[in-house]
């Protein structure tokens, strides 16, 4: 996984509430079985619409997405991450995420950062009236930088310094491998195996 | 120090615990399908790791299977590759599988349960958010994204940070023709879809002890549709009652041993909770949704709502934009809404109670001739259940379709789906824009409301027949 330690980019405003999963992408797009080229995907429905924030010229290359609340509600697909990430969104700015998103972002090294939602409206007026506004997200100094904002964000520590070590989840537990050993030696025995 | 029944089951699974970082938890049962698998299985075998407790893992097809002519190969190719893929990583990594004509098969939340596999105390996932349903027994049971299913593959172990706890207690009896699912509608449009963020929800109190197994299913499935992790009912007598005998259940020595543990599980009396709520089984009455997210339902009595009403603007922005998607008008009674289809079914509400409470209103009575109504057991077992019982001779005499068992219309990843603009009133678990097809209009109600809906051809609880 790369470190993550800051990113400076242009955003993208969403001003809806509750973008679910489903939103973010489609169970059409679900049937793959590879891990990437899922940015057709990413809010498929509304990019039909030529309004719609990322279909405006003025927002191409984005790679912050300034949410609305409790953003990535719903399933559990971690194909929301990958959809995100493939079209090329390094950060996901909210005041409140769902937590199964949140968790697998952090797992696939996308940043979500909770903000005020007061700060979420000050981004958005800003980046609406001047879409060139470079953002950096100060991952180390858990800061969001714009023009004259600077906002405090929420992260979980120990998902910061994996973000910033860059370090992989699985390879950290199977050092462990003792202490697995140990618990399942005194599991009871009347627990049931799909054997 | 008095504990709550999530905190008994996560400290009875903590492998490691280290200052500044998550605990490290046992899975004692990982559940697969086809969908949110393939990317974790290529992870494995890019790396080298192989299935640490293939034992302790189960799959089944559900999300893409067709529910006629399931013996034939799979029409769509797409949907087929991802089946195919599942049946080739099981092999290959030695995991034990219910494929389709397989008597197991079903929705991966209706076959676990019915095997006897989830039990109280345990830990259980599965890359799916609906695992909450397990909870049900006083498992503690939640959702993951796929790193996490390769995660729990090659160790059988997660890292988590412990949740917080809410007590729902909803006490008094309920009023006839008042189902499970109506609770779980109502505690979801009191705490909002982001009510539960962070918390393990306790389902509690005279009217959750009065409900079934299946009931119980139904209302801990919804649980993550108030954006909660997970909803545990603590086991008791029903709970047991359901258990003994199924096919995974301990038995003997080792089933009084299970018992003599699992009836330490209920929260201690002085236990504290982080939150906790309160609702009166007295008043609920029939509920469903008229907007876009679970938590925009009211009593079916009631009307759709106007942007008007809202309390802020993100809330009178999201009204505005429900009704726009939904084609409704701020002030129509609910019972107005006519719909197209009805879809009996889901890991909410494709048991055999949910089929028993749905013939229960059709017998005698046709469909309305506008209506084409799905039923959709969630697994073989229940299939062959209610064909036992003659469920489905009513349910077909009704003018109503019977199906194999999957997950069907719940989510759109098969043949059965809603046509743009078409509107259902649907037993499943989730009424986002597109869920059941793109510009698909979906109504959550109960099996009873759904089987009343299809009679009259607009939304309707059995007591308007």
């Amino acid at each position: 996984m790369e470190k993550f330690v800051t990113h400076t980019g242009t955003a993208a405003p969403l001003r809806r509430s509750n973008v679910d999963t489903d939103q973010i992408i489609p169970a059409e797009y679900l049937k793959r079985i590879t891990r990437h080229g899922f940015e057709d995907g990413l809010f498929a429905a509304w990019r039909k619409d030529p309004e719609f924030v990322l279909n405006q010229p003025a927002y191409a290359g984005v790679s912050i997405l300034i949410a609305g609340p409790d953003f990535g509600t719903g399933s559990s697909r971690e194909h929301a991450v990958w959809a995100l990430q493939d079209y090329g969104f390094k950060v996901v700015l909210s005041s409140r995420f769902a937590d199964i998103f949140r968790g697998n972002s952090g797992k696939g090294g996308l940043l979500t950062a909770m903000l005020e939602q007061a700060d979420i409206e000050k981004l958005w007026a800003l980046v609406e009236a001047d879409p060139s506004t470079l953002v950096t997200v100060d991952l180390d100094k858990r800061e969001v930088r714009a023009g004259e904002i600077t906002a405090v964000f929420e992260v979980d520590d120990y998902v910061r310094w994996r973000l910033m070590e860059g370090l992989d989840d699985i390879g950290i537990t199977l050092n462990q491998g003792d202490a697995i050993n140990e618990f399942e030696a005194k599991r009871p025995v009347f627990l049931p195996t799909t054997a | 120090m008095a504990k709550t029944l999530a905190e008994k089951v996560w400290e009875a699974h903590v492998v490691r615990r280290a200052a500044g970082e998550p605990d490290l938890l046992y899975i004692d049962l990982h559940l697969v399908h086809e969908v949110t698998s393939p990317q974790a299985f290529d992870g494995l075998r890019a790396s080298g790791r192989s299935v640490r407790r293939p034992d302790l893992t189960l799959a089944t097809e559900d999300h893409n299977v067709p529910t006629i002519d399931i013996l034939k190969p799979i029409a769509d190719p797409i949907s087929r590759a991802q089946v195919d893929a599942l049946r080739q990583n099981c092999a290959e990594f030695g995991v034990p599988i219910y494929s389709l004509g397989n008597i197991e098969q079903g929705i991966v939340h209706v076959v676990g349960p019915q095997l006897g596999l989830t039990q109280p105390g345990m830990t259980v996932v599965c890359g799916d958010s609906h695992t909450s349903t397990h909870g049900a027994f006083g498992a503690l049971a939640f959702g993951i994204g796929t790193s996490e299913v390769e995660h729990v593959l090659a160790t059988q172990t997660l890292p988590l940070k412990p949740f917080k706890t809410m007590a729902i207690n909803v006490d008094g009896e309920l009023p006839v023709g008042v189902s499970a699912k109506d609770v779980t509608l109502a505690v979801i449009a009191k705490i909002g879809t982001g009510g539960g963020q962070g918390y393990v929800l306790e389902y509690k109190g005279s009217a959750i002890r009065g409900l079934s197994m299946e009931g119980r299913m139904t209302v801990c499935n919804m649980s993550i549709e108030a954006g909660a992790r997970a909803g545990m009912i603590a086991p008791d007598d029903t709970t047991f009652e359901y258990l003994k005998g199924r096919d995974r259940a301990p038995k003997g020595a080792d089933w009084d041993a299970a018992v003599a543990y699992w009836s330490t599980l209920p929260s201690d009396a002085d236990a504290k909770y982080d939150a906790e709520i309160f609702i009166d089984a007295t008043t609920l009455s029939p509920f469903v949704t008229w907007g876009t997210n679970p938590g925009q339902g009211l009593p079916l009595s009631g009307s759709v709502p106007s942007p008007a009403d809202a309390t802020d603007e993100v809330d009178r922005v999201a009204i505005e934009r429900a009704l726009e998607y939904m084609g409704l008008t701020a002030g129509m009674p609910l019972r107005d809404i006519k719909v197209d289809i009805v879809f009996v079914g889901s890991c909410t509400n494709g048991r055999i109670e949910d089929l028993r409470s749905v013939a229960e209103v059709l017998k005698g009575r046709k469909v309305d001739s506008k209506v084409r109504m799905l039923v959709v057991p969630g697994s073989v077992r229940v299939k062959n259940q209610a064909e036992e019982e003659g469920l489905d001779v009513i349910i077909k005499e009704s003018g109503a379709e019977w199906r194999e068992a999957g997950c069907s219309m719940c989510l759109a990843m098969n043949p059965d789906k809603l046509a743009p603009g078409e509107r259902s009133a649907s037993t499943s678990n989730r009424n986002f824009e597109g869920r059941q097809g793109p510009g698909g209009r979906t109504h959550l109600v109960s099996p009873a409301v759904a089987a009343a809906t299809a009679i009259t051809g607009h939304l309707a609880a059995p007591a308007d027949l």
